[in-house]
């Protein structure tokens, strides 16, 4: 099945599967099967997004006209607020690993289960009791602090429901440090036989390494929240300046977890991407070997950098040069992935798929993201660009332009083994191109806005810069678009799309050597893996 | 059965005795650390504190909790998790401890 | 299978009562176990260690004022306290012991033991809080220090019950897993095939037993010696 077009359909979907064993809201809200757990977050994480999106199309509905004059500076403050919190904690940190991680990871090693179901369903409640609190406080009011909760505003002046948002993301947290715990301890004792290390899909070594930062960095966001809120409800004064506390040092507490934390947001999505680019180049990944350690490596370097936030907090001029410094380094793992997926695609069979355009759309939206990273920990230029559009062009160039075209371009590659249907697909690669373009006039155009010199999280702007951001709007509106036509032709597939083979795609990896959808226990017989992946032969196209 | 990496080398029978000696190390520790704070030794009384804390924490680490007897694996986890602290701690003392370096800060 | 309840000695079958139904051997569960709870620890190295650090941090820049603070804590108390968490360390031990050789009764009894000296750390613990309450050393609104060090003392307080507030509850957790135990163990559950969750909460007690290790020298015992 190299580069046609049309899906052999299959007549009927197999016996008993995950979906259909059993009925009812308790066989859900009860089940341990790791796959319906992911479809738990997938509807949660779902919901969030939507929310999330609601507070961006405020903002962008506040900023097409310079004047502040939609909503007031302190609700305008609420709004980016809440969109920073509900679109980090509670869409992009889970998104990835607890939908397609808790669905593949399993499948991919050839085991039954991941090592601690149990505590994988209590992850997901965690999720939606840290998730309720923080509900709890959008609809009371919110908070106005941005997401990042500096001291000492929220701890002594806010009046926003901190303690409530604290509390809600502090409990999520949990759900995050769990859900890493449960993947570390699977991929080490649960792979099939003959599955070594150097083996697995590089899917499975991205979240290994995302499972890492998880567990090492979660914590001290924890603890950190932990201070805020004690501070706030007993009056102790641990970032009290009028006691000699040290606004700073919130910030490197806070920091030292979300730096790493957004490598927690990109990391699953390259693992998307180095299988999307392997099926369909039908190539081995150029340089699997370094692929992976590029994994572990941007987990390990990710927690070195984080004083790149604080370079004109007040921390002193040396630890920002160390920072600057260290911070280049941790470009160059990611910059040896996107070179190894060129070169897989170099001289391969490519299929120009839907999760293919996605993974072509992560790759050069990545890229600049990335490069303009590099901007930001040059010193000298972050002293001007910190705190204008140019960071949330940055980051969003990542988030968005990576990470979330990421987890499209998985949900797209892997929803026919987790529906048992073939979404359309004429429309999902309009949908792409919808996406692709109406991010770029969101996002490109803030560039050149913090470039010139818009500062952040106001309100009201100089008349100057009304066209870029007009332009940013409009591109929001359609990008927000995009996002709704792949939620519904999912929904829509789910009832009358046609039916999927085992492996649509003629895909490698032993999720694809079992039926779509797979059974409860993922295999009919238990695997034994004897080859390495991403070998692609006429063998290895199996229906399960 | 799937090469994992086992906690155990092997199950290790630990006497009573053991517990029982570490134990009584724990105490003399804690009575010596409490008896040395009300000696003046300067600088010296931090290290010395944190050094009768580490040992006693090795102690309770290696007999108590069997890393003694267990993985390489195990005993990296641990060194790695204590390591991590050391970056958080020692990054962030950088900062503290560098501030006073350029006269701008006058 | 027969759980022999007179006699002195349980013996829980290796088999499929306790083997969870995705692992394929009891050995495997057994390391995903201990794999599990030794990742859980070191998220809690990193959970106290940020108050750790903060605590370092300041006590590096106020270095006079943490040691006069420190004067204000009960040394006596303080010692006695750090023996008792040593001794429930010896009774868990024990207890673990116990499990792994299917001894019921003395299972129970460290197991019991245990609970006793948690308590009583607790106790002590409740009685400092509430002196240093009467004291005015309880930051915020009615916080009152004699001498020039008022400010970094209440910084030092504000770590103070931060941590040992955060430890605290900590041993309230053990304390709960531990009736769970004793629970268990009186209906025989723990033998010499199968004593896991003995074990794991024995990690997790002696863990919060070397947090408390490190705070003891830290909050206690600074400056003693100007005196």
């Amino acid at each position: 099945m190299a580069a046609a077009e049309y899906i052999e359909p299959v007549a009927s979907p197999p016996r008993e599967n995950y979906l259909n064993v059993k009925y009812g809201v308790k066989s859900w809200l009860l089940t341990r099967d790791h796959k319906r757990i992911a479809l738990l977050y997938l509807a949660s994480i779902t919901f969030f997004f939507f929310l999330g999106g609601l507070f961006a199309l405020l903002i962008r509905l506040e900023l097409l006209t310079p004047a502040g004059d939609l909503v007031q500076a302190e609700t305008y403050n609420k709004l980016f607020t809440m969109h920073g919190l509900v679109m980090i904690f509670f869409f992009l940190i889970p998104s990835i690993p607890a939908v397609l991680g808790n669905f593949l990871i399993p499948m991919m090693i050839g085991a039954k289960d991941l090592a601690f179901p149990r505590l994988n369903l209590l992850s997901w409640y965690i999720y939606v009791v840290g998730a309720l609190f923080t509900l709890w406080a959008v609809v009371h009011g919110g908070v106005d602090t941005g997401w990042t909760f500096y001291t000492p505003y929220s701890t002594a002046s806010s009046n926003g429901h901190v303690i409530a948002t604290a509390v809600g993301v502090f409990i999520t947290g949990f759900s995050s440090i769990l859900t890493g715990l449960n993947f570390i301890v699977t991929i080490h004792t649960m792979r099939a036989p003959g599955l070594t290390w150097f083996r697995l899909p590089l899917f499975v070594w991205s979240h290994y390494a995302t499972s890492l930062i998880m567990v090492l960095g979660t914590p001290v966001l924890a603890v950190t929240i932990f201070m805020v809120a004690v501070e706030r409800i007993f009056r102790l004064g641990i970032f009290d300046p009028a006691l000699g506390g040290d606004p700073i040092l919130f910030q490197h507490l806070f920091w030292f977890y979300s730096h790493p934390a957004v490598y927690i947001m990109i990391l699953p999505a390259m693992g998307v991407i180095s299988e999307i680019v392997s099926t369909f180049s039908r190539k081995s990944i150029f340089g699997y070997k370094f692929v992976a350690f590029a994994s572990v490596a941007i987990a390990v370097l990710g927690f070195l950098v984080w004083g790149h936030h604080m370079f004109v907090s007040g921390q002193s001029v040396y630890a920002g040069l160390i920072f600057s410094v260290l911070s280049f380094f941790v470009a160059i793992p990611s910059a040896v992935k996107v070179f190894n997926w060129t070169a897989t695609m170099y001289r391969g069979s490519i299929s120009w798929r839907t999760p293919m355009l996605y993974a072509f759309g992560f790759i050069g939206l990545f890229t600049i993201g990335g490069l303009t990273g590099l901007f930001l920990a040059t010193l000298g230029v972050d002293v001007h660009v910190h705190d204008t559009y140019f960071i949330i062009a940055h980051f969003h160039y990542i988030m968005v332009g990576g990470a979330i075209m990421g987890y499209l371009g998985g949900m797209h590659y892997w929803w026919p083994k987790i529906s048992g249907k073939l979404y359309p697909e004429g429309l999902a690669k309009f949908a792409a191109l919808v996406i692709f373009v109406g991010f770029n006039l969101t996002f490109f155009p803030q560039f050149i806005l913090g470039y010139m010199g818009m500062p952040r999280r106001y309100h009201a702007y100089p008349p100057e810069f009304q066209v870029l951001n007009v332009m940013s709007t409009a591109g929001a509106s359609i990008l927000g678009i995009g996002y709704i036509l792949p939620m519904a032709y999912f929904i829509w597939s789910m009832r009358y799309g046609r039916n999927a083979p085992a492996n649509p795609w003629g895909a490698t990896g032993l999720e694809w050597q079992t039926p779509s959808p797979p059974p409860t226990e993922n295999f009919i017989v238990p695997p034994v893996v004897d080859r390495d992946p991403y070998i692609y032969s006429p063998e290895v196209e199996t229906i399960g | 059965m799937p090469v994992t990496g086992q906690s155990e080398t092997h199950e290790h029978v630990v006497s009573p005795g053991s517990y029982v000696a570490v134990f009584l190390a724990l105490l003399v520790l804690t009575a010596t650390t409490t008896a040395v704070a009300f000696v003046d030794l300067g600088p010296w009384n931090t290290v010395v504190a944190l050094v009768i804390a580490f040992i006693k924490a090795a102690l309770v680490v290696l007999i108590f909790m069997h890393i003694r007897w267990s993985s390489r694996m195990m005993k990296l986890v641990i060194v790695g998790g204590l390591f991590w602290l050391l970056i958080l701690m020692g990054l962030t003392f950088s900062d503290f401890a560098s501030r006073g370096w350029l006269p701008i800060y006058n | 299978m027969a759980d022999a309840r007179g006699a002195g000695v349980v013996h829980a079958a290796d088999g499929p009562r306790e083997l969870q139904h995705h692992f394929d051997s009891m050995a495997q569960q057994k390391d995903a176990s201990s794999l599990g709870m030794w990742l859980f620890l070191v998220t809690e190295i990193l959970f106290f260690g940020g108050l750790f650090t903060a605590y370092t941090i300041y006590r590096w820049m106020y270095s006079a004022g943490f040691a006069d603070a420190s004067r204000h804590m009960d040394v006596r108390l303080g010692t006695i306290n750090t023996a008792v968490l040593i001794c429930s360390s010896l009774t868990m031990a024990m207890a673990v012991h116990s499990a792994a050789r299917g001894r019921r009764r003395p299972l129970m009894g460290f197991l019991a033991a245990t609970m006793v000296l948690g308590a009583a750390f607790l106790g002590i613990k409740a009685r400092e809080y509430a002196e240093h309450i009467e004291n005015h050393l309880f930051p915020g609104a009615g916080f009152h220090y004699a001498g020039p060090h008022g400010r970094p003392a209440e910084l030092f307080f504000s770590l103070y019950f931060a941590m040992t507030g955060l430890h605290a509850l900590h041993m309230i957790v053990g304390f709960g897993l531990l009736t769970v135990l004793l629970v268990q163990a009186r209906k025989g559950r723990y033998g010499t095939g199968w004593s896991t969750p003995v074990e794991m909460t024995g990690l997790y007690w002696h863990f919060v037993d070397i947090v408390w290790i490190f705070l003891f020298p830290l909050l206690y015992l600074i400056g003693r010696h100007a005196h």
